[in-house]
């Protein structure tokens, strides 16, 4: 079922706060999606974990309502490394 | 540990690279499988895969065994690698190339 990429990203924002979402349509189709998110948050953890948090965010949708979500996750790069 | 996990498990252990996808290294069912075969041929490497599409119990077990949602899941010595993005984005990276070699 088509979800609205503004859909996508108000769930990932509420699940993590500090997220830059950037959400390509890829078809026209509101089914086949590509997502970068940058989040403070991932910053020591590995991609899988990345990826498993914002899977959380969507809360089971990714595979299920969501069929193709190609994503992309980042810690942003002004990132101090001190803390 | 359930029937589909322990079964999971032995594919896993088994094999040094293993692809579990939707349909067949010739004949993917769908683009990210594809993606994660054409990855996986331009490095050469040497792997198994598990068409989820014949096994409903692997389908849906392989997901709770990662705690990952999607298919393609590749499996590397085994260890969990990613799906398809993650896949790439090692690939350009040229990490994967390091994980595959380094099994070789």
């Amino acid at each position: 079922m088509p979800m609205p990429a503004s859909e996508i990203e108000r769930l990932i924002t509420a699940g993590i706060p500090d997220a830059e979402v950037t959400i390509r349509d890829l078809a026209g189709d509101g089914d086949h999606y590509a997502a970068r998110v940058v989040s403070r948050s991932f910053a020591g953890l590995s991609r899988i974990k990345q990826h498993q948090a914002v899977y959380a965010a969507l809360g089971g949708r990714v595979g299920g309502e969501l069929h193709a979500l190609q994503l992309e996750t980042a810690v942003p790069n002004t990132e101090n490394t001190s803390d | 540990m359930t029937d589909a996990r322990s079964k999971i498990d032995d594919i896993v252990k088994a094999n040094d690279v293993v692809l579990f996808m939707k349909g067949t290294a010739l004949f993917p069912q769908c683009g990210f499988s594809s993606r994660a075969i054409a990855i996986l041929d331009r490095l050469e490497a040497n792997y198994e895969t598990v068409d989820v599409l014949q096994d409903p119990e692997i389908r849906n077990g392989i997901k709770e065994y990662s705690d990952w949602p999607t298919i393609p899941q590749l499996y590397v010595k085994g260890e969990f690698v990613g799906g398809s993005d993650i896949m790439m984005e090692m690939f350009e990276s040229g990490e994967l190339q390091e994980l595959l070699k380094a099994d070789a």
